[in-house]
């Protein structure tokens, strides 16, 4: 086949949007803590105890959606630590989001050790199966594409309609918003912006851990070690990308995945003329030439990082 | 709750919160002990005696703690200036593959001579690697925080491709290893018969001369007051972005010499698994010394001795080792309250 015959099949299509499923929560996430104005540095980590949460529930005998929860779960209890020390604290967002990563990183590989001492091969479970949309799965390609995945990926997309129409819709959106751009606006409205902030970090953070669960309970059926391969980080890197805005934060994690698809097929391609690592190093690349291009024109939100003390100016 | 500066704390107070996260450490990994379905008090008498009962075990601790202290100087240097390097772990890797390329018959030099000439061609390396994002900080405004991370992975598989390519080692049986260093370049051990080497007495070193330059020079000074104040110092007159790339260059290059320190000291040659994370274990190293080089010599050998100390429990008492990444990672969120709580107080109302 023809390295731009790819782009035109269902399959990679179809690729494409498995991969981009938990980078889109992940992203949506991601870009609600820094909408209200915390760097949640805590998402790597967050969505490895996710993944392991939500394998592990439906490996103890749980129902696949009872795994969505808990995974969601122990990410906001991870964002309520990040939140907590970041926000009335007012402590280093990269440390404290650093130190997260390392403890719920931790603190999985324990549980995973402690719960399945002697395994070699991790144990499966059933995971998610495709769910073909009657009548749009039927159309060519997109169908196939869009409209026979998983209900997990039907559910990220769901997740950007609603968190951009919370954002841009509802007071409540435009609280979270002003927090990340002018608290004291915020407080003059009688809105705690503490309550704010910290509210948006552990929503941010249940979305991260279900992307995280993603992995192991739709894309992939089990759970093991360094699964999460720095996707948190690239998220990042997509908020940045999309401009803190969810619709082209999807885009992003779109055309992110569709490249890292694109990458693995020309490895299957290329017949080890090209050394398979410099394709497995392209996805990072592309993260850091992403934002290069968009950093000249990138408008942060501008109290990102910043601490905010009631009455302090 | 708002938090109001305290006046200048005492000692005891300045003491107290540190020992308070301590405690709170233990108390929190005490659970875990508990559920893991040992005790804590013996399962912590099998960690500090791992770590320091016997003079194996504090040699062991000491030679895990080398590249500790060299990753985590280049935290230190890097936060000072709020320069923040996530990516020590990838130019610790930087660092070994320089060792190998220059020390496995290259150059055929004395020692004398041929260390010294490895050790600046590492730092140069690892200095440059972190030059990039730097750079990209100054000049366009790109996070350093997501750039040092991502080329974490990158370097990582590019050191697998020439593990797989031109560095393999051709009598390694097919394993992703590089040939070792010829003896030359191989640091000595410091006793003979333990596997300490004069890899720890250049991070001591690294560590005082990396206080002098914090503490007595311009360029620390510099470093200080661009972390301290970006727009300040720049009002002042300080150039805070050859201060960025200087500060780059000498945390690039004390995080690539504890790959060298490894690959020359330790372990001979360079394989994948030279570092089990020892570039983010360095940010804890750094955080735990309050970012002080002297006292990153102390926290990396309490660090490295948790390690150590997990890993010989570990083979007694059926409590997993990552325990020791726990508590590492507690006492990193449980010391930078701590600190806060020194310097502030705490007003509810």
């Amino acid at each position: 086949m023809d390295a731009l015959e790819i782009l035109f099949t269902a399959s990679f299509w179809v690729a494409a949007i498995r991969i981009a499923s938990p980078l889109i929560f992940a992203t949506m996430g991601e870009l609600i803590c820094e909408r209200a104005g915390v760097l949640n540095l805590g998402i790597e980590g967050i969505m490895t105890a996710g993944a392991f949460a939500g394998w592990f529930t439906v490996y103890a005998g749980g129902d696949l959606w009872t795994g969505v929860l808990v995974a969601a779960l122990a990410g906001g209890l991870f964002g309520l630590l990040h939140a907590t020390l970041t926000v009335p604290l007012g402590l280093s967002q990269h440390v404290v989001g650093i130190g997260v990563t390392l403890l719920a990183t931790s603190l999985t590989y324990f549980t995973y050790r402690l719960a399945l001492p002697e395994v070699t091969s991790p144990p499966k479970i059933e995971p998610f199966q495709p769910l073909p949309i009657p009548g749009l799965s039927k159309l060519p390609v997109l169908g196939e594409a869009l409209f026979s995945q998983t209900p997990l990926t039907y559910l990220a997309f769901v997740t950007v309609a609603v968190v951009a129409w919370v954002l841009y819709r509802t007071p409540l959106g435009l609280a979270v918003r002003a927090a990340g751009e002018n608290p004291s606006a915020v407080e003059a409205q009688g809105i705690s912006v503490t309550g704010i902030r910290m509210g948006a970090v552990v929503v941010g953070s249940a979305l991260m851990a279900v992307g995280g669960a993603f992995l192991t309970m739709s894309a992939f059926n089990s759970f093991f070690f360094e699964m999460i391969n720095g996707r948190g980080w690239i998220c990042i890197a997509l908020v940045v990308f999309g401009s803190w805005r969810p619709g082209k934060a999807l885009l992003g994690a779109i055309l992110f995945a569709a490249f890292d698809a694109y990458q693995v097929r020309l490895q299957q391609m290329s017949g080890g003329i090209v050394p398979y690592q410099v394709f497995l190093m392209m996805p990072y690349a592309l993260s850091i030439l992403a934002l290069i291009l968009v950093a000249r024109r990138a408008t942060y939100p501008k109290a990102l990082m910043i601490p905010y003390q009631k009455g302090e100016r | 709750m708002r938090l109001e500066p305290k006046p200048a704390p005492s000692i005891g107070v300045t003491l107290l919160f540190p020992v308070a996260a301590i405690a709170a450490t233990l108390l929190f990994t005490s659970l875990l002990v508990l559920a893991a379905g040992a005790s804590p008090l013996s399962v912590f008498y099998l960690v500090a005696k791992g770590a320091a009962g016997s003079q194996f075990a504090l040699f062991e601790t000491l030679t895990r703690a080398t590249p500790l202290i060299f990753t985590g100087l280049a935290v230190a240097v890097a936060f000072r200036a709020k320069l923040w390097n996530i990516g020590a772990e990838a130019q610790l890797y930087i660092g070994g593959v320089v060792t190998v390329v220059l020390g496995t018959g290259a150059l055929p030099l004395p020692a004398p001579i041929l260390i010294p000439v490895i050790i600046i061609a590492v730092m140069l390396a690892g200095g440059l690697l972190l030059l990039g994002p730097a750079v990209l900080k100054t000049r366009f405004g790109v996070d350093e925080v997501v750039t040092t991370l991502l080329l974490n992975f990158i370097v990582l598989l590019f050191v697998s491709m020439l593990l797989e390519g031109v560095l393999k080692d051709p009598m390694g049986l097919g394993w992703p290893q590089s040939q070792k260093v010829i003896a030359d370049a191989q640091l000595p051990r410091i006793i003979q018969g333990k596997r300490l080497h004069y890899g720890f007495v250049i991070a001591i070193v690294s560590a005082i001369v990396v206080w002098v330059i914090m503490k007595k020079t311009v360029l620390g000074y510099e470093m200080r007051a661009v972390g301290h104040n970006p727009e300040g110092a720049r009002f002042v007159g300080i150039p805070v972005n050859r201060v960025l790339m200087k500060t780059a260059l000498l945390s690039g290059g004390l995080a690539a010499l504890a790959g060298f320190s490894e690959v020359s000291g330790l372990k001979g040659n360079l394989t994948l698994d030279l570092s089990p994370g020892y570039g983010y274990s360095g940010i804890v190293v750094a955080m735990l010394a309050m970012l002080n080089p002297l006292g990153v010599i102390a926290s990396a050998i309490f660090v490295a001795g948790i390690f150590v100390g997990a890993d010989a429990m570990s083979r007694v008492a059926k409590v997993p080792s990552y325990i020791a990444d726990v508590m590492v990672a507690t006492s990193l969120l449980t010391m930078v309250v701590a600190i806060l709580l020194t310097r502030f107080r705490v007003r509810w109302r």
